[in-house]
């Protein structure tokens, strides 16, 4: 009942083309702007703000964007870390280096200098599939995290290999504090998750979808291969790297190479495919799993465990509860959190008259 | 050109590039078995070898610790098999693969947890010292490595013609379907196969323990037998043995003459960067099934 | 069906998690309670150092508080957070215990120098002191640019001079280091390229030649590298390893034939678990050290009298391990820690302090032989003495040398040569300065 398109007619084009063609869907949709953009930064606290929800809007555009290349175009990705440590390092040097480089325009060039970089490191994929393309995209998450160490020209000669992010200022407002700080995260991540969802229903996306379903078939009725795949590369890099950017700027602060190691990579695959594989929905849904899991079983293990387990026992029952959660959320629902949404809105739509 | 020194770095290299194939084995059985790259394999490499330090540091023998270590091992496939493949059967292969990262942390997990974060040697009585022959220096314990490894191959390629079950394997293999239309226990056969992989990682197990101390660092050598398996083609046991010894050499030659060229410490992407050339030429890698597209 | 069936259960789930977790979040309070933040790790490859030097720290503070009831009646609580050795989890430990206890967090200590160099910005606004002993930033070293960083005791670049100064004294005057070859055997990450500049300077300085050679991370195939070196033929190694590469790099050395009494390693190479693994491999080797292992010190047997004995357990799971090099640091950190409390105390009162009382304490933290000797850590720590200017205090380094079982102390305290370490410190940080737009205090007027 709650959840009934029917009634519900396109009259126009232009109404048959809206991005949320459903009434309860706008609702829902403007509901949670609402929510995001005043009440949370209105009653979150520091803690929330700075070290929960941030990390968590940036990894969601980093799960976007390999969600992009693996869920919509098909191509197996195990490097987006590398990518992000492109647009962090990008992103410094362009501050460090332009003078009069704005904060907003340095993300978005560091967005487009990682999409450059993915697009070399795509070029494999024309010849290369399924696991085998996995294990080659690891040639540039190893080789980008060892330049960026090697050269200290990345660094602007820090002894140490880290960068510092300068000041985020724009139109002479810095954005320091948490709430700032979030607010624009939060602005970013929305503005490029509408565009990616705008991307993947249009000709592109769908040129994408062909590639994934079967790529010998879609280049018989007349898809570009290289064209398409490549193009995914690069978008997907530009997110990544616009999230990598971000993760130095509006999380960290101060960050090293090895802050975008391969574990990196593989969280943010586990995002997608605990999310749901080809949904936007579900890079936010999986980064929110497997941002606040680990986390709250180590708040939980301060609380229900007992006193006299040993804390190296008490860490350690963490991850081993974390391994098995995750097997277990494969087991139920193989196809991702976006399906149990799907489900809901199913339920939804007969409650509360399910026969 | 200092020629002695060359011919060192190389047989240095391939030594070391059999280290790898052993622990590539281990995920070429059951990728071929069951169409899962396993990424717990390392975590089983780790697990396996704490079990049986463990065990050695109890007082008992050799035999003994690995025997029981491999009952161990043995005891996970029918766990793995269980709550693992089984709920995920049919379940694409990237679901399958991140299955077994988050079976990696569970192993992990229960080994740091219950055998301790404390590191160990491990010695099974042949030194990791050098003789010298004509000018090369040759370590002991690298032969040593490389006579169990061609056993192990040997033994593998026995199992897989020759017996019974071996024929099964090979059935599954080719194809799942086929294979249990004609009335192959699929459950069994994984549970063999990640038997065997469970054995196969005891023994890289010990003999990486002995060279760099059992300690959770057994889970990152993973790294490099992944590209030693695109190299030789995920499903091909000689693949795995070639596709070692051409790892091994070619990223210790890149180190020693390339290295002062463009820096120092390449050796984790190199293999990797060769690897994808080489794919460029042959996309299946060196002993991998051609496979052929229809629409 | 049964797959849509078991969804709703599992949707139901993971919003009873979140749930969970929002009532999770309520903070406790108690009154005089000095709180101090245990963010540290415990899983992953660097847990052997986790578990000994949080073992170590913790059970100080458990013996402090058994013994005395803790520093001036004031008890001491902390709370562990599991990072594992992840800076973003880092971070968000950060976050959650900084306001904790009644009057928010004393100091952080990550041992980490990834999560310390993302935390110094927040901490310096939030004002809490970041201590981290033989870790973290160097330049950090100089107090003016960061009056809430405390590199305590040495740092790596002071640790590099006094390599060089013990290698001279091991070649019979620093003047016989002329010609002589040395490598530097670094792990390649932003940690091991650190002592590069300073090497190179004092290469010109001392006339020897000295080649810079990476080991890819992990580090758990040194065989290129070593048979590099045996082609180089150095009269020194210096091993700048982290986990498993050190043992690596001991037994690699044995197997190309390299003397391993002439490799120096630094304090992260220079542990039981560095050398244990590595066996016979290991024996004659040398590291540097900023305290000894060894259970013979008052301070460890008051630990084991107060927290190990009578059916009470401490946090270390494997008492072997008591005495044990990242054991005894973690003694240092509580030690270190605790005393810093007691001198703010002394300013600001017996109670709880906030961490800026707490950085003030940090900062004229004294501790000479006689406080020492009264702590009971008589050559376990060497006297510190910080300053608005130097916020490292000590900067001298004992030689050890692993004899197959034990590690043995070779040489004293050898002091670093601050005329070379200084001025590079000093130029690092203005540099920072100027990037953060940071007007360094003027120390004249500091109280």
């Amino acid at each position: 009942m709650i959840y009934r398109e029917a009634g519900q007619f396109r009259t126009s084009y232009a109404e048959d083309e809206r991005l949320f063609p459903i009434r309860q869907d706008r609702i829902v949709m403007s509901l949670l702007a609402a929510v995001a953009f005043v009440l949370v930064p209105a009653i979150g606290n520091d803690y929330w703000l700075g070290a929960i929800l941030i990390p968590f809007l940036i990894l969601s555009l980093a799960a976007l964007g390999l969600n992009i290349l693996t869920g919509y175009a098909g191509q197996l990705s195990l490097g987006s870390a590398a990518f992000m440590a492109v647009g962090a390092f990008a992103a410094f040097n362009l501050m460090l280096r332009v003078r009069g480089m704005p904060i907003l325009g340095a993300f978005a060039l560091s967005g487009v200098i990682a999409a450059g970089v993915g697009l070399v490191f795509g070029l494999p994929s024309l010849r290369i599939k399924g696991f085998y393309l996995a294990v080659t995209t690891l040639a540039a998450q190893f080789f980008t995290e060892w330049a960026l160490t090697k050269f200290g020209w990345f660094s602007n000669d820090n002894p140490s290999g880290v960068i510092s992010a300068q000041k985020m200022v724009i139109l002479g407002q810095d954005f320091e504090t948490p709430r700032r700080r979030y607010l624009l995260t939060l602005a970013i991540v929305c503005l490029l998750a509408l565009a990616a969802k705008n991307l993947v229903r249009g000709r592109i996306g769908r040129a994408w979808m062909a590639v994934r379903d079967m790529d010998v078939a879609a280049e018989v009725i007349g898809i570009p291969m290289l064209r398409t795949k490549l193009l995914a590369f690069a978008v997907s890099s530009f997110y990544c790297g616009v999230a990598g950017a971000l993760w130095a700027f509006a999380y960290l602060g101060t960050v090293e190479p090895q802050a975008f190691d391969l574990t990196r990579s593989f969280q943010i695959l586990f995002m997608i495919i605990i999310g749901g594989v080809g949904s936007i929905l579900g890079s936010f849904l999986g980064a929110a799993f497997i941002v606040l899991l680990p986390i709250f079983l180590n708040v939980a293990s301060h609380k229900f465990l007992p006193e006299s387990l040993s804390s190296s026992l008490a860490s350690n029952l963490q991850i081993i509860v974390f391994g098995a959660l995750i097997v277990f959320f494969l087991a139920v629902e193989p196809q991702g959190l976006a399906r149990l949404w799907q489900i809901a809105k199913e339920k939804l739509r007969l409650w509360p008259f399910p026969h | 050109m200092n020629w002695s020194f060359l011919v060192e770095v190389t047989i240095g290299g391939l030594l070391a590039g059999v280290m790898y194939s052993l622990v590539a084995l281990g995920f070429v059985l059951i990728y071929k078995a069951s169409g899962v790259l396993n990424f717990a394999q390392g975590a089983m490499v780790f697990f396996a070898a704490l079990v049986f330090a463990g065990l050695r540091e109890k007082g008992l023998n050799a035999w003994v610790a690995g025997a029981g270590t491999l009952a161990l091992m043995v005891l996970m496939a029918f766990g793995v098999e269980r709550a693992v493949l089984r709920p995920l059967v049919n379940q694409p292969a990237i679901t399958l693969f991140m299955a077994t990262i988050g079976l990696a942390s569970l192993v992990e997990g229960t080994a740091q947890g219950v055998l301790g974060a404390q590191v160990h040697s491990l010695d099974i009585g042949i030194p990791d010292v050098p003789f010298s022959v004509g000018g090369v220096n040759i370590s002991q314990f690298d032969l040593f490595a490389a006579a169990t490894a061609a056993v192990l191959v040997t033994l593998l390629a026995l199992f897989f013609r020759k017996t019974r079950i071996g024929r099964a394997l090979r059935a599954v293999a080719d194809d799942h379907q086929a294979a249990l239309a004609v009335g192959i226990p699929l459950r069994n056969i994984w549970v063999i196969v990640w038997s065997v992989a469970g054995f196969v990682a005891l023994v890289a197990g010990i003999l990486w323990g002995c060279r760099i101390g059992v300690q959770f660092s057994l889970t990152l050598i993973t790294l490099k037998a992944l590209p030693v398996l695109i190299l030789g083609g995920f499903t091909s046991i000689p693949g795995a043995v070639v596709g070692g010894l051409i790892v091994g050499a070619s990223e210790k030659l890149a180190e020693v003459y390339l290295g002062p060229h463009i820096g120092s410490g390449i050796e984790n992407w190199f293999p990797y960067a060769l690897s994808v050339l080489f794919l460029l030429v042959r996309p299946e890698g060196l002993f991998g099934e051609r496979r052929i597209e229809r629409v | 069906m049964k797959r849509i069936s078991a969804s709703p259960r599992s949707l139901a789930a993971v919003f009873l998690a979140f749930a969970a977790m929002a009532a999770l979040a309520a903070p406790a309070r108690a009154q005089n309670e000095q709180f101090i933040p245990m963010v540290d790790y415990r899983i992953g490859p660097y847990a052997a150092g986790g578990t000994g030097t949080f073992g170590g720290f913790i059970d100080y503070l458990d013996m402090l508080n058994k013994r005395d009831g803790g520093i001036n009646g004031v008890k001491l609580t902390w709370e562990e957070c599991e990072t594992e050795y992840k800076n973003d989890r880092g971070v968000e430990c950060y976050e959650r215990l900084k306001h904790k206890g009644p009057t928010g967090a004393a100091m952080f200590n990550f041992l980490s120098t990834g999560i310390t160099y993302a935390c110094i910005e927040r901490a310096t606004a939030d004002k809490i002191p970041i201590v981290s002993i033989g870790y973290g930033r160097t330049d950090a070293s100089d107090g003016r640019v960061f009056p809430y960083v405390f590199p305590l005791v040495t740092n790596y670049w002071s640790q590099s001079t006094a390599k060089i100064k013990f290698i001279g004294m091991r070649e019979g005057g620093m003047d016989k280091l002329k010609g002589k070859k040395i490598v530097n055997l670094y792990h390649g990450s932003a940690y091991g390229k650190e002592t590069i500049p300073i090497l190179d300077l004092q290469a010109k300085k001392y006339g020897f030649t000295v080649t810079h050679i990476e080991v890819a991370h992990p580090g758990n195939e040194q065989e290129s590298q070593w048979l590099q070196i045996r082609q180089l033929k150095p009269d020194w190694v210096l091993l700048r390893g982290w986990g498993v590469m050190n043992p690596v790099a001991l037994k690699t050395a044995a197997k190309v034939g390299y003397p391993r009494d002439h490799i120096v390693g630094n304090w992260w190479s220079g542990a039981e678990e560095d050398v244990i693994p590595a066996g016979d491999a290991a024996k004659g080797y040398i590291a540097a050290a900023f305290h000894p292992s060894g259970t013979n010190f008052p301070v460890l047997q008051d630990i084991k009298k107060y927290v190990y004995s009578g059916g009470h357990k401490g946090n270390l799971e494997d008492f072997s391990r008591f005495g044990s090099i990242y054991y005894n640091r973690g003694v240092i950190h509580g030690i270190l820690n605790t005393e810093a409390i007691r001198t703010a105390q002394a300013k600001f009162g017996k109670k709880p302090l906030t961490g800026e009382q707490v950085r003030w304490g940090l900062e004229h933290l004294n501790l000479d032989e006689k406080r020492i000797k009264e702590l009971g850590a008589h050559d376990l720590l060497q006297p510190i003495k910080v300053s608005c200017m130097d916020h490292e205090g000590g900067g001298a380094v004992k030689f050890q040398q692993w004899d197959g079982k034990q590690w043995k102390l070779i040489t004293d305290w050898i002091k670093s040569d601050q005329s070379i370490v200084r001025p590079l410190v000093e130029e690092s940080a203005a540099a920072y300065a100027k990037e953060k737009g940071i007007t360094p205090r003027d120390c004249s007027k500091e109280q």
